[in-house]
């Protein structure tokens, strides 16, 4: 640990070094630059998320226990899933913090470790990359039926008029479309799997 | 004549035809010429970073690798779909800000032959390439149909100004792109609030109740500033927006009608297309009624078949009587 390091944490009126290991490991798998550790926990991120009522922690708070080193407690959050993308939090935070990433990053982390609470988001996400890792394309109407049959197959009445409506007026393709070099796509994958992100 | 690599999206051959059939039929009059990239796949939208990260930047540099083989004259590439247009431009962004990312997305396309340096080409959005190249005075001289006392609320959604990478829009929350190209059409623009504000994305599929609420503020934002209609650019915005919309007044016990086309829809007619070949029509929440008001026609696509004998479909328990819907207050009894 660098000695600047030591004087600052301890500076703060801690009894030992702060354990930054998570909050390291979510910067450094996160793309680009993502100045997690600058946040100064302002809560501008949370003021600025349209969906933060349904969150579980603000992004604020979720950054306070990643410097707090409580993993657990931050895979199993919602907010990530909750996280609309928006980028309103990102253009705004005073510290440039890649919000929206961190978030990409924590759900890939949850999906990883199997700490989800809610199957629902990441099957979703799942379900769309294994269409796009077979055909090239997204194929909606693939994706919408084996979705809904295994997730909410009781909202599917209610929404049955507006599918007919997607089909009759062709905003929904019958079949997917395939990529024609579907192989190259494949073996770029396969490749990009083995690898992570380091410093 | 303006000419750039073009990223059409998966959207635009489905949900979003509208807005590809709409763009085709302003090409001529715009001199924008558009070259497909050759065998692009699909940019993984907002899934795929959720799930492996090489791989997704891996799968979105694939179109990138491809367009700079193809480079015939430009090195720009214009995606009209929000989240095709911010997942090339972060791709490109981040692979050089963070070099150790830019190096294993390049050893993963090296598995299929390609390569890709960052900063090679130019990532740019529709909106951008007709204002900033075309020119709102070009635009003005094409008006034949001027859209004279129609409110439109222009709504931009949130991927392309935000973050915005290449500093090339006027605000991140109020930028004022699309409300001149409206104007230039000779809309009554609205100033509307909530232009940048979220549909909700992916949450009308995984967490319906969080977007129908994002739908009906801004269902609700444009219906009190009296709009007629609203405009987007993202085929996001407009699926969730249109085809929700039943299902959030369902929620809410609202009755919102609010159509919401693409720009480049209202841009046609101006051009004085008609508004068949403009994609009108196929919108779910018909904007007939919005093109009265500018003396159009709107063709009435087929009809969807009648629903069976009972909205329910399979046998189940009977819904609750109207008035104890969700959302709805209880009447006296």
């Amino acid at each position: 640990m660098a000695a600047a390091e030591t004087v600052l944490t301890q500076g703060a009126g801690l009894k030992k070094p702060e354990d930054l290991t998570l909050l390291r490991e979510v910067a450094e798998a996160t793309a680009g630059v993502s100045h997690l550790e600058m946040c100064i926990q302002c809560g501008t991120c949370g003021g600025s998320c349209p969906s933060a009522a349904d969150m579980d922690h603000t992004p604020r708070a979720l950054f306070a226990m990643l410097r707090a080193g409580m993993r657990e407690e931050v895979l199993r959050s919602n907010t990530p899933w909750i996280c609309v993308s928006c980028y309103h939090c990102v253009v705004r935070c005073p510290q440039e913090v890649h919000i929206a990433d961190v978030m990409y990053t924590l759900k890939s982390m949850a999906i990883k470790a199997k700490k989800y609470t809610d199957s629902k988001p990441p099957d979703f996400s799942q379900t769309f990359v294994g269409m796009v890792e077979t055909f090239g394309r997204s194929f909606e109407l693939g994706l919408a039926t084996r979705f809904y049959l295994t997730h909410q197959p009781l909202r599917l009445p209610g929404m049955a008029g507006m599918g007919l409506g997607m089909l009759t007026k062709k905003r929904m393709n019958l079949a997917p479309t395939r990529i024609k070099n579907i192989e190259q796509l494949k073996a770029i994958l396969e490749k990009a799997k083995t690898l992570e992100l380091t410093a | 004549m303006n000419k750039y690599l073009f990223y059409p999206g998966c959207s635009m051959e489905g949900s979003a035809r509208a807005y590809y059939e709409s763009l085709k039929a302003i090409q001529p009059p715009l001199a924008l010429e558009l070259e497909e990239i050759e065998d692009w796949n699909c940019c993984g939208a907002t899934e795929y970073l959720s799930i492996n990260l090489i791989p997704a930047y891996s799968l979105i540099a694939r179109n990138l690798a491809l367009a700079a083989q193809q480079k015939n004259g430009t090195d720009t590439v214009m995606a009209p779909c929000s989240a095709c247009y911010l997942n090339l431009e972060k791709a490109d962004y981040y692979m050089a800000e963070r070099p150790a990312l830019g190096e294993k997305v390049n050893e993963a396309l090296a598995a299929g032959g390609l390569h890709y340096d960052p900063g090679t080409l130019q990532i740019r959005h529709l909106v951008d390439v007709i204002i900033n190249d075309i020119g709102l005075e070009t635009v003005k001289s094409k008006v034949v149909r001027p859209l004279t006392g129609l409110r439109v609320a222009p709504y931009l959604g949130c991927m392309v100004p935000r973050p915005d990478f290449a500093k090339r829009w006027s605000d991140h929350e109020h930028p004022s792109e699309l409300d001149d190209l409206m104007k230039a059409l000779g809309a009554e623009v609205i100033d509307f609030p909530m232009k940048t504000s979220c549909c909700g994305g992916h949450m009308t599929q995984i967490g319906p109740e969080t977007a129908y609420e994002l739908i009906r503020r801004l269902v609700a934002a444009a219906e009190e500033h009296q709009a007629d209609i609203m405009v987007t650019m993202c085929p996001m915005c407009q699926m969730n927006l249109d085809a929700y919309q039943g299902e959030t007044n369902r929620h809410f016990g609202t009755n919102y009608h609010m159509p919401i086309v693409f720009f480049t829809q209202l841009m046609a007619v101006a051009f004085g297309i008609d508004p068949k070949q403009a994609g009108f029509g196929l919108e779910l929440v018909s904007a007939k009624e919005a093109l009265a008001r500018i003396g159009l026609n709107v063709p009435e696509e087929a009809k969807p078949a009648a629903p069976r004998r009972k909205p329910e479909g399979l046998p189940m328990p009977k819904p609750l009587p109207k008035k104890y819907a969700s959302g709805q207050a209880v009447a006296e009894e």
